[in-house]
Formats: structure tokens, sequence, C-alpha cells
């Protein structure tokens, strides 16, 4: 599942990052660190003497052990010893934001890393609003990696531009390269795939979780898995699901028969059941298996064979002792559920959210499954599934619900009713993301106070603009009790019919808050300071078709420097106001991005501003105005 | 729900400035979602030209309006589900479609036919209401449920492919819309044999 790894969360952001170490410091060659907290300080760097040198080297093993970034960070601000130090043995590389750093100053700092994490676009480019060739390529991180870590291991790129070219690269740069997770990335193909399986000797994952590949003609498209070394592989994860093209099935039974330490294998829907049944066989000792397709294949006749496929699936799943997490179920026939009933206790994850499957065909499902921590659906199963849900899933971490069709003006088929019968089955509850028409303030109320461990709440009424549907009141004080009640609470989104007054809720009790999206709400300026002024961990904030203008942007000078970025568009911003952000924050990159060529030049439809060290990018494509 | 949407375009939020009209050109949407071959209804309404990148893809054309009643103008990337998602879900239907399922429907009384494209509806709901739409100006009554006939002006039926005359809604929807081959919507009265068995 997309958001599985935990470094990928959009909340585990830690304050800072790479950046703010070197924030306030001079720049210096060779990865030198600014001061602990010295401001703009000016320092000459006269070389270390003998026993601090002693010291550096004793530090260094000592701080090997550190592994958390926000841990590390902390320790290299503490002073030049420690930071260099820190450099020294920073294992994991984390840049939150591609453009926040060029990629020759964070090689240099950090000499000896082994895995590289690098996010591109805003997350807003999820839903069409970043134009195409806006970018976040690969490409430049590519070379600086090359030459400077010839021991790279692991690489995880989300929302990146990539090339063929540069998955090229990383084959023929990096010997020993073990980890390739690709999330939301774009730009490349079937050939880019086949020279990693080929090169990669010791590779043990490649991850795709929705990626787009390039659309390819028939005769282009590359047989990569064939590509995979004859002998033996070291292949702990392979996860294709979201590769449009067919891959050659013989070779992909071959290569999971010659990997022994295959755990996670996510297909894609191109391969039938009864291909899976054999997939199964081959690897019984998979842990996470994502299906194709789920449904009798076109080629069969209705009756005979189907009961024969059932049969043999049914056999695969209680064979299939280690199981825990099932994903895929595309084209699902409801028949064919009942195959996984034999792993359904041991499930601690089920993501049948491409399933349009009823409450009736879910109930006997989700009835074995006791251990369910993370459970993500289609809204087919209506407040009934849920409620079967809440009835057996004591244990459920994360809900995501989604829309069967993602139209404002659709049905909805789960309301504030499912939401309550969750809030009341699953006390433990940390995560949900729900789709729905109907909303009560009532409903949002019971979960803040009955699911006190929610550190994610997003709540997205499909409809713009929604009151709650009983009273007719805005849904302000649903939210205005998530933000006081959930004291855990990281990561926000809203939605329907809000106020300023839910603003001066969030502003008063979202003190944890660091992750805000905000849509169609909002009544003035106001709202949007009581954020800025109100919520001091706030990391990222995105914004869109909401009444705030300049005044409460420039409202948030003091904050923007703390920040990963802000994204707002269609509000009411002006270039005077932007302008007036870029020249007092120096090291604020604000950009101004445009849709329509004939848009006038005094509103600014998209911006989108992030602190950097690297200043102004030189890649930026005609429709972006850097300020 | 209104067949034109052009009364309700004052009142729509758009992205535009006010007094700008939002180009409605959906071939023109170079989103993910365009790549594929499916009709992205809820990216409509917003043509974005990016003169950036050579590869760019153009979306499919206009094929939501052939959704009877047509849905209203609907806002880019809302509400906010991924392309990926979006695509996923309805690649099973967009991957099965040939030139569509046309059939003839007729009125008893209407002194002209229309015709439909079966694919377009998910199911018996959607195919009522569309067909309530579609003759409403011949003012139908109440359309027969499942339950009978009685109490309702007309009902619907329809020619399978061994020429028999059968009564809507009695089998799965995909078994329906494999044999039909026309539609008839008959008078209350002629068509009570067929609904008496309920």
């Amino acid at each position: 599942m997309s958001e599985e790894r935990s470094d990928m969360s959009e909340d585990e952001d830690g304050g800072g990052g790479v950046e703010q170490k070197e924030r306030w410091g001079p720049s210096q060659g060779g990865g030198g660190c600014g001061s602990a907290k010295s401001r703009g300080g000016v320092w000459t760097d006269p070389p270390p003497p003998f026993s601090d040198q002693v010291l550096e080297n004793v530090l260094e093993n000592v701080l090997q052990f550190l592994v958390c970034r926000r841990d590390r960070n902390a320790a290299s601000l503490v002073c030049r010893s420690w930071c260099r130090a820190e450099a020294q043995t920073r294992g994991e590389l984390f840049i939150g934001n591609c453009y926040a750093v060029s990629p020759r100053r964070a090689t240099d700092r950090f000499r000896r890393v082994r895995s590289v994490v690098l996010k591109g676009k805003p997350r807003f480019a999820d839903f069409s609003l970043v134009p195409l060739g806006w970018g976040a390529h690969f490409s430049p991180w590519a070379s600086a990696m090359a030459a400077a870590y010839p021991w790279l291991e692991r690489i995880c790129l989300k929302r990146m531009s990539i090339a063929d070219d540069d998955l090229s690269l990383l084959a023929f740069s990096f010997p020993f390269f073990k980890d390739l997770t690709l999330i939301c990335c774009d730009g490349f193909g079937t050939h880019g795939l086949a020279v990693i399986a080929e090169k990669c000797r010791h590779l043990r994952v490649l991850d795709l979780i929705e990626a787009y590949l390039e659309e390819e003609e028939e005769d282009q498209v590359v047989d990569w898995v064939s590509k995979f070394p004859q002998t033996t592989t070291s292949l702990e994860t392979l996860g294709f699901d979201c590769v449009v093209s067919t891959v050659n099935f013989e070779a992909l039974e071959a290569l999971v028969a010659r990997s022994p330490a295959l755990r996670q294998l996510r297909v894609n829907h191109h391969v039938t059941v009864d291909q899976l049944f054999r997939l199964m066989v081959r690897a019984p000792q998979l842990t996470h298996l994502g299906t194709g397709s789920f449904g009798p294949p076109a080629a069969l006749a209705l009756q005979g064979d189907v009961m024969e496929h059932e049969a043999d699936l049914v056999s695969a799943f209680a064979a299939s002792k280690s199981i825990i997490s099932l994903s895929g179920f595309r084209d699902v026939a409801s028949q064919y559920l009942p195959a996984i009933y034999p792993v359904c206790a041991n499930l601690t994850t089920l993501n049948c959210s491409f399933a349009e499957i009823t409450a009736d065909e879910l109930k006997p499902v989700i009835h074995h499954c006791h251990n369910l921590q993370k459970f993500w659906v289609l809204d087919t199963v209506r407040d009934e599934g849920l409620q079967a849900v809440a009835a057996t899933c004591k244990d459920l971490q994360e809900l995501r619900v989604f829309p069967l069709n993602a139209t404002e003006d659709s049905e909805g088929f789960v309301s504030d009713v499912g939401l309550a019968a969750i809030s009341q089955g699953c006390r433990r509850l940390r995560s949900i993301l729900y789709f729905c028409q109907q909303m009560t303030n009532k409903a949002v109320i019971t979960m803040s106070k009955n699911c006190q461990e929610l550190v994610v709440f997003r709540l997205c009424i499909m409809g713009r603009h929604l009151p709650d549907h009983l009273t007719k009141e805005p849904m302000d004080e649903g939210f205005g009790a998530i933000v006081m009640n959930c004291k855990k609470l990281t990561r926000l989104a809203v939605s329907g019919l809000l106020t300023d007054k839910a603003f001066a809720y969030i502003g008063k009790y979202g003190k944890s808050i660091r992750t805000l999206s905000v849509a169609f709400a909002g009544d003035s300026d106001v709202g949007l300071r009581y954020v800025l002024e109100g919520c001091p961990k706030l990391q990222k904030l995105e914004i869109r078709d909401s009444p705030f203008g300049d005044p409460a942007l420039l409202s948030g000078i003091h904050q923007y420097y703390n920040m990963r970025f802000l994204w707002m568009n269609s509000c009411k911003l002006s270039i005077r106001g932007c302008n007036d952000v870029a020249q007092r924050l120096p090291r604020l990159v604000v950009e101004v991005i445009r849709d329509r060529p004939e848009a006038d030049d005094e509103t600014v439809e998209k911006l989108y501003m992030y602190r950097s060290l690297a200043g102004p990018r030189n890649d930026a494509p005609p429709f972006v105005k850097i300020l | 729900m209104e067949a034109a949407g052009e009364s309700l375009r004052d009142t729509e939020l758009r992205l535009g400035l006010p007094g700008t009209d939002a180009p409605e050109k959906p071939a023109s949407t170079v989103t993910r979602g365009g790549k594929r071959a499916l009709p992205e209804d809820d990216e409509e309404g917003y043509g974005k030209s990016n003169k950036s990148s050579s590869s760019e893809e153009q979306g499919e054309g206009d094929l939501c309006c052939q959704e009877p009643p047509a849905a209203k103008a609907q806002v880019v990337g809302w509400p906010p589900i991924r392309s990926y998602r979006k695509n996923s879900l309805h690649a099973r239907k967009a991957e099965g479609e040939a030139a569509g399922l046309y059939v003839k429907v007729s009125m008893d009384g209407a002194p002209y036919l229309r015709k439909i494209d079966l694919k377009v509806y998910k199911g018996y709901k959607e195919l009522r209401e569309a067909l309530d739409d579609m003759f409403k100006c011949f003012s139908l009554g109440e359309f027969p449920r499942k339950e009978g006939c009685s109490g309702s002006e007309y009902a619907i039926t329809y020619e399978d492919k061994d020429g028999d005359l059968m009564l809507v809604g009695d089998v799965p929807w995909e078994m329906f819309i494999s044999s039909c081959r026309r539609l008839r919507i008959m008078k209350g009265s002629e068509a009570t044999g067929l609904g008496s068995r309920h």
C-alpha cells in the first residue's frame, strides 16, 4: 500500500531536516556546519587540534547508532565538531523537498550515505493542480549521487520525474544497489525497469507504488521481468501493480520460483486468478500479496471452470500461512472472496479499495479479520459494511474509505452513520481518510471523543460547501472538536462548509499540527491568520479555492522559514503580496505558477513557496515565475 | 437534475476570474488521467495548455456529456482522488468498451424512437431514470417497480435475442445488456400479463 513505509508518511516530518542546520551558518565548501544557534555570524575555519580529532572519531563511533533523523539533526546542532561527526555517520539522507538544497551541497556534507529518500512535487500535483513539466527531475540528483556514493544501497523517491536514463545511471553506478522504491513517480518506462532488473545483481526490493509509467507502443514495451538474473535472486519485494502493460507470465513464474527470499509480491491486473494460483504455489512463504484480477478470466465460460479455479484458489490461500497483508482485488467476482477466509485471521492489512463489493459481500470476510490494523475499502460497502468493520476490528489503526464515484454530485454511499459506528468500535484508530457526501458535526464530535489516539484526520465531504446535513450548520464544531480533543493530531484535512471559526479552533488547539489541507473553506483573511499565528509546528500547508489574500499571506512571515512549504491555488493573492514576501524572506523560493498564458499578471493562480538553501532553481519551465 | 446546465453556469464556482468563462475544453487537459482511454468527468471544465512539455497527452474527448442528464461542471482535482485510483476503478469498463451497445427505444404513442447506449448505465435504476428523463415530455407516470405494475401507467419491456418480449428488471444487469436488442415502453394495461407473477 502506498503509504506503508513510515518514512514516506506525510506526518513523520522532522522540524528542519537537512536545511535547518545550515540555515544561518556561512556557506562552506566541504560540508562545514554553522555553529549551534548563532544566527548569521561569520566563521573562519582553522583545522581542529589533534585532541579534537580524536574526540571526533570517538563521537563518530557513538553517533553511528543514532538512527532517527530528528535526533541526528539535534545532535548536529551541538557544536561544529558534533556537526562534522554526525555528517560522517549519517547513513540515511532524507530530503523532504528536492529543491530545498542542491544535490552537490547535500553530497558534500554527508559523505557516507547508503540510503536516500527524496521527495519532489507538492502533494496537490496528485490532483492535477501542478502542470506537467513543472520539475522535480531526478537527473541532477542521480548524477551527484553516482559521483559521491558508490556504496549506495537504497533509493526511495516520491513524486519525482525519473527518466529511463536515470535508472540506467543508477544500475551502472551502484554495484551494491539493493532497494528501489518509487512512489507516485513518472517519466520512466519498461526500458528503465529492464536495466535495473538486469544490472542490479543484489536487488532485494523493486517496489513501484502508484507510478505512472510512460505510455509505450506494443512493440516498445520491454520484457523486463525476463531480465532478472537467471540464478537464484535475492529478491524480497516485487511490486508492479501499477504497471499498465502485461508482463511475461512464464518469466514471472520462473522468477518467483528462483527467489526464495520473496516475501512481498504485488502483481498487476493482467495476472489472472489461475496465474495467481500458480504464483502462490511457487511462493508459499509470502507475507504480503497483491492479487491481480480477482474474477473469472474473460475466456472462461460461466460454469464449470469457475468452480475449478475457486477450489484452486482456496487451497492456495489455505497453504499460505504467512500472509498478513492482502491487496489488489481488481475486477473482483464476489464468489471468489471466500477463498481468502483461511488467511483473514492473520491479516493486519487488507486493501480492497479497488473492489466494488457490497456490505453483504464484505461481512463474511471482515468477520474473520480480528487482527486487522489497516483497512482500505470502497464506499460501496456502505454504512452497513462499516458497522461490520466496527464490530470486529477492534485493533484497527488506519481506515481509508474511498468513493466509487469521485464526483461532487455523486450519490455517496457512506455517511455520518458509518463514521460514528467506526468511532464506537475502533477506539484505537490513529488514522482516517473518509470520503462522503453527508456528514454531521455530531458524528465528528463523537469520533473526537472516542478516538483519542487519532494522529491523522482527513475528512472529505465531496460536495463543496456542504453543511451538516441535519442541522444545516457549518462543520466548524466538528473539526473544532477534533483539534480540541485529539491531542496527538499532527495531520488534518478539512472540508464541507467552514467559516473562519473553524480556523480559530485550529489555531487555538492545533498545537501539534504539522500538515493541514484546506479546500473551499473560510470567510476571510482572518481564517488563515489564525492558523499561521496559532500553529507553531506547522510544516506543510496546502490551500485551494479559499478567500485568503495578501494580508493573510503576510501574517505568516514569521513562520515560513519553519515550514517545508506553503501551497495556495485559486485564492485571493496578488503579485504584490507575493513579491512582498519574497523580498522580506530571501531564503524563501516563491514560485508563481500560471495555468493559462492569457491570465493577467496581477492575480496569482498558484503559489508554491518553500525555504531553500539552493536559491531559485534553474530548471523552472516558462509557466513558473520565481520572484 | 437538469439536462442542460446553461442556467446553472452563473452560479457555478469556477477557477477563473469573475466575468471570464472557464474554457470548456476537456480535450486539452494535460493530466495523468487523460493518458488512459477514459473520460475524466471531474477534470472537465478547465482546459490547460502547457507548452513546455513536448510529450503532453491530450485528454479524451467530451464523453462525459453522453451521460444523461449532463453532470454539473466539475472542478479540477476535486474531490481529491489520484488519477491512478480513478483510472484503475474504471479500467475494466474502459477496456471492455467496443463501439457501445446502442438499442432503439420506442414508446407507445410517441411519434419517433430514441437510441441509447446501454453500456453507459451501471444498472436498472440509472436506466429508468434516463428513460424517464428522455420521454418525460410524453408525460410518463411512475415506472413500475419490480413488485408489480399496479397503479402505474407504463412498463419498460425489451425484446431479447430470441425475439421474445420481456419485462425489464428480472435478470442481472450484465445478462440483460448482453441479451437486450431493443426497448419498448408500453402502456401498463398491456403489460399486466408480464408483471402478474411478481
